[in-house]
């Protein structure tokens, strides 16, 4: 099921929160939505979900819009807001069984699709107690298990991860991927390993606007970051290394490594990295270069350079 | 349909299971108790089989009950941020503010349904009239039935519930006692329409056993005005600017 966004305007006391922002989202992808706080994610997810009316522009889910069919659109939708709000004075079950009837689970069914995700949310030692009883975590699990309730076409996870431990960690992301390869998955982060662990394609807004599109291979590509170089470089004085790289071409800064002797991080310009020339160099001077690894731009880099301006 | 007993049921179970439900009918009975059969103007006292009391001071009971248990209702959703979850389920607002409505009804009808040994004792002690006392009791439903709908607005604008509790208070009060006691002090126009504003020339007629259409008119008027609001100020965030 599609999720079709079309020049979405969402304006806050005349401050444009969502700026003009199209994009589609298919059946069996992942999308990765970032951006800096105040970006407009969030503003743009409680829009797809029916929370709040766009100030212009659409969005269609399945086929229905929001503005004509929010009744339809709700029902396709399993949505966990930013800050996960749940009653906390609510038993775990009590609270899965509501949100499956206010769904539309039919009654023979609830039974076992609550049994289902206390299972894959591994909530099985927490069913009966209070959910204000229950950690960060577990609460988060609560609130995942509450969005996937009633099989949802199109999953939409406003920082899904935020208070789990790495180990659940792992699991919401294996779960994610595996709800995403017959689903629609929109999902907001900061953790930008997250994305690239989880996501299809990567969605970066800045200021309410589109600034860049594509998988992580995509934007490493385009992007215009350097590329960086780690060299354990021995038998050599410090300062005649340094000195010495700098005048490689492409070189643009050559720095010690904190914490790890002998070694040095090199940044050269994008697609020019000389790792020939480091070595060349060091079997011309008698140094021993025993350790050299190159390094991918950095999602983190792209980001920062993406929005800041 | 469907979607407004869910939930009406939720919120009645959270009342049972919070304590609210039981500390309301305690005091509840324990108020209207003490004024209807222990007080010097009570039952024994007047020598006659009626309950006249007891609809007086049930009346003044919910001014003060009926608004802690709806200042909860939108104010706690508003605050801890449910409110987001509840309304991106496929329910519309109306639902939400309906179901919330009936489970503050179902929960009065289940206190009044309480003090019905008053009726049984009293019936045993006199010759009664039932039907000023069916009367009676159909006048507090619709008055707990208004005070609920203002409630429900008054838990509708603020996410604060002792805002949202004073705010029903203080709109309880004037349709109880200001506006009929305002409209004493003008002759004409004015006066009338104050009266008639006010709860009490309502809630009098139809417990004295005059079911009059302009009295249920009147108090559906208020009923639905107050819905109307807070569905207002649950879609104040769908406006676009």
């Amino acid at each position: 099921m599609e999720v079709i966004i079309k020049n979405l305007v969402k304006k806050y006391d005349g401050r444009k929160a969502v700026d003009g922002i199209s994009f589609q989202v298919n059946k069996g992808e992942v999308l990765g939505f970032l951006g800096p706080n105040g970006a407009g994610k969030s503003t743009t997810m409680k829009i797809i979900t029916c929370y709040l009316a766009p100030t212009e522009g659409d969005v269609e889910v399945g086929g229905f819009s929001i503005l004509k069919e929010p009744e339809k659109v709700k029902q396709l939708i399993g949505y966990l807001p930013e800050n996960n709000p749940l009653y906390l004075d609510m038993p775990v079950i009590e609270y899965l069984e509501f949100s499956a009837l206010l769904q539309g689970v039919t009654k023979d069914k609830v039974q076992g699709r609550i049994r289902e995700m206390i299972r894959v949310c591994g909530l099985m030692g927490e069913k009966h107690k209070l959910i204000g009883e229950l950690s960060k975590g577990y609460r988060q699990r609560v609130g995942l298990a509450q969005a996937m309730i009633h099989d949802p076409q199109v999953l939409i996870l406003d920082e899904p991860t935020t208070g789990l431990d790495p180990n659940q960690i792992i699991e919401i992301r294996k779960l994610i991927k595996e709800i995403g390869k017959e689903k629609t998955v929109i999902l907001s982060t900061h953790i930008l390993p997250e994305v690239e662990a989880t996501c299809d394609r990567i969605l970066i807004i800045n200021n309410g606007k589109i600034v860049a599109d594509g998988t992580a291979k995509n934007l490493r590509n385009q992007s215009k970051g350097q590329e960086v170089i780690q060299v354990k470089i021995e038998d050599g004085v410090k300062n005649d290394i340094i000195e010495g790289l700098k005048t490689i071409p492409f070189v643009i800064k050559v720095d010690e490594v904190m914490g790890k002797e002998n070694g040095y991080e090199i940044h050269t310009e994008k697609m020019g990295a000389p790792k020939r020339d480091i070595f060349k160099m060091c079997v011309d001077r008698g140094w021993v270069l025993t350790e050299m690894t190159p390094f991918e731009t950095r999602l983190e880099d792209i980001f920062h350079d993406l929005t800041t301006n | 349909m469907k979607q407004i007993l869910i939930i009406a049921h939720k919120e009645l179970q959270s009342f049972f299971d919070s304590l609210i439900a039981y500390v309301l009918l305690v005091a509840f009975l324990g108020f209207t108790g003490f004024f209807t059969w222990l007080l010097e103007s009570d039952i024994f006292f007047i020598k006659q089989a009626t309950l006249a009391a007891f609809f007086f001071y049930a009346n003044w009971a919910f001014l003060i009950f009926i608004p802690a248990i709806t200042m909860k209702m939108l104010a706690e959703e508003n605050k801890s941020g449910t409110i987001e979850l509840l309304l991106t389920k496929p329910v519309t607002n109306w639902q939400v503010l309906c179901g919330k409505f009936l489970a503050c009804f179902a929960l009065i009808v289940f206190a009044l349904l309480c003090t019905l040994p008053y009726y049984i004792t009293v019936a045993n002690l006199g010759k009664v009239d039932h039907g000023v006392i069916f009367c009676g009791y159909f006048a507090l439903l619709l008055v707990s039935a208004a005070y609920i709908s203002i409630g429900i607005f008054a838990s509708s604008i603020t996410s604060n519930q002792i805002i949202s509790f004073l705010i029903a208070i203080v709109i309880g009060i004037f349709f109880q006692f200001i506006f009929s006691l305002v409209s004493a002090i003008f002759t004409g126009p004015v006066g009338d329409t104050l009266n008639y504003l006010g709860f009490m020339s309502h809630y009098d007629s139809i417990s004295r056993g005059v079911i009059d259409s302009r009295d249920l008119i009147y108090f559906g008027s208020i009923i639905f005005l107050g819905m109307i609001l807070s569905e207002l100020s649950l879609a104040k965030r769908t406006i676009s600017e």
